[in-house]
């Protein structure tokens, strides 16, 4: 329990770390462009890959398990859309950014920490926080966006399933996405997406600027990274969910 | 100047230096050397700062380093050059980049001049043909120069080298130990060095610091390092039957 809370005040230290001394404006642009590229651009592929398969099959187990036929046609469009904004876009799409993200932040910011760059940067009067954590944090601003596409190829693979299937008229799957449709439901999605974008961006950034040992070290600062940025993500999904739709 | 004023660091209570007194003077090639575990990189890296020492002083030009703060101790980082074990070179940088790096981050230098200032400093340390190359694409020895240029592009004051020669070839190594003379004799930088290279100590050392088990166990230069009957430096330092043999060849000809 000690070791933890060391742990989440040695977090916090850094991020006020993190916003001290800024880098000079002109090398924080260069970092931001090349974070935006690794972090956000690089991720769009697999995230479009999951979101349209997994909104596919979101649809298909609904329409499967209410065939009843007192159930209105309409519910396989209004339970994935549901589903979908909800959900799984933000909340499990972040989880597999944390494997994927997560582990790239790590590694990169552990590997420097083995081959002593970060030691050469401190050396050098940079703050090494800032230069390494903060160009993160920005790129993982636009991570909403992310979403956004995540949102609109689920549903698209939830309509494509239904339609090619026939699980689903287009009619009744368009009248059951534009049901009841609530945008502080959105609104909401949004909020814990960045909230879950920042603990994407330093939970990683922790593990790997922290990590002890060589490269075997490397790799299970990825893993541990993974594991608690899930479990971040996961609580602060309970929390926020609590706090905004009860 | 640097002066280390009985300095003690440790380690989840293990102490790893045990009180160490020294000092080095611009212009001089200052050699730290001992057994792997005696404290050489610790003892370094508390001397730039990178661990917080336990007790004692490091005195900057007559300022002592704990007094400085943040912003004065970044200034005077600025003022430093580094040569790590690894070299540490950005991965993602090319040589051209990594030595124009401390000049991008710190100077508001037209980037044509830092171009030109990278390049004197790449010259200066005979790197051909390298400029566009990334890290993983050069030698270890390549490496170490470029990491060199890289600490002397901004004209520091203070030079800190991490077993320079580790890795490399005798030819290579002799190279690299020449060139950090000849600049530390050049701009009159305070060099420090940590090897347990015997060729440097015999080649380059104008200053020997003899690290044992946390402790200084003697000082001096290398030709003192010849006569000294100490038996934990001749122990250490005549370990081969070369060396040795060296050792009596330098007495019976200095008679």
């Amino acid at each position: 329990m000690i070791k933890l809370l060391e742990h989440i005040g040695r977090y916090f230290l850094m991020l006020q770390k993190t916003f001290g001394k800024f880098t000079k404006g002109a090398v924080l642009r260069k970092l931001i462009v090349r974070e935006i590229d690794d972090l956000i651009i690089g991720s769009l592929g697999i995230v479009a890959f999951i979101s349209f398969f997994v909104g596919g099959v979101v649809a298909i187990q609904t329409a499967i398990n209410s065939d009843n036929p007192l159930l209105p046609k309409y519910l396989v469009g209004f339970a994935t859309r549901q589903s979908i904004i909800l959900e799984f876009a933000p909340s499990f799409i972040s989880v597999i950014m944390a494997g994927k993200v997560g582990s790239f932040i790590t590694s990169s910011i552990g590997t420097m920490r083995v081959t002593e760059q970060i030691d050469a940067l401190k050396v050098m009067g940079v703050n090494t926080y800032n230069y390494l954590i903060f160009p993160k944090i920005v790129a993982m601003t636009l991570y909403p966006f992310i979403i956004v596409i995540s949102m609109f190829l689920g549903i698209f693979g939830g309509y494509v399933a239904c339609i090619t299937g026939g699980f689903s008229a287009h009619a009744d799957f368009i009248e059951g996405l534009q049901l009841e449709f609530n945008p502080f439901h959105v609104t909401y999605a949004f909020i814990k997406t960045f909230l879950f974008a920042m603990l994407l961006a330093t939970i990683p950034s922790y593990h790997g600027y922290y990590m002890k040992g060589g490269a075997l070290g490397v790799g299970k600062a990825s893993t541990t990274s993974f594991v608690w940025t899930s479990v971040a993500i996961i609580v602060m999904n309970s929390f926020v969910t609590n706090l905004l739709l009860t | 100047m640097i002066e280390v004023k009985n300095i003690r660091k440790s380690f989840d209570g293990t102490e790893v230096l045990k009180g160490i007194d020294a000092h080095f003077e611009k212009g001089k090639t200052n050699l730290i050397i001992g057994q792997s575990g005696s404290g050489k990189t610790v003892f370094l890296k508390c001397i730039l700062g990178l661990h917080q020492v336990t007790q004692g002083e490091i005195i900057y030009n007559d300022v002592p380093f704990s007094n400085m703060d943040e912003n004065e101790q970044r200034l005077l980082r600025q003022d430093m050059g580094m040569v790590f074990q690894g070299s540490a070179l950005f991965d993602s940088m090319t040589v051209e980049e990594n030595v124009m790096f401390p000049m991008q981050m710190f100077t508001d230098t037209q980037q044509e001049e830092m171009r030109e200032r990278a390049n004197i400093a790449i010259n200066r340390v005979n790197l051909i043909d390298a400029n566009h190359k990334l890290p993983a694409e050069i030698s270890g020895g390549m490496k170490k120069r470029v990491a060199i240029a890289r600490a002397i592009v901004m004209n520091p004051n203070y030079l800190f080298c991490d077993e320079p020669n580790s890795g490399l070839d005798p030819k290579t190594a002799i190279l690299i130990d020449n060139l950090i003379q000849e600049i530390t004799q050049e701009y009159q930088i305070t060099t420090i060095i940590n090897t347990h290279d015997m060729n440097s100590v015999m080649e380059i050392g104008e200053k020997i610091i003899f690290l044992n088990e946390g402790f200084k166990k003697w000082e001096g230069t290398n030709k003192d390092i010849f006569r000294t009957d100490n038996e934990a430096v001749t122990n250490f330092v005549y370990s081969s039957e070369l060396f040795k043999k060296v050792r009596k060849v330098y007495l019976e000809e200095s008679e």
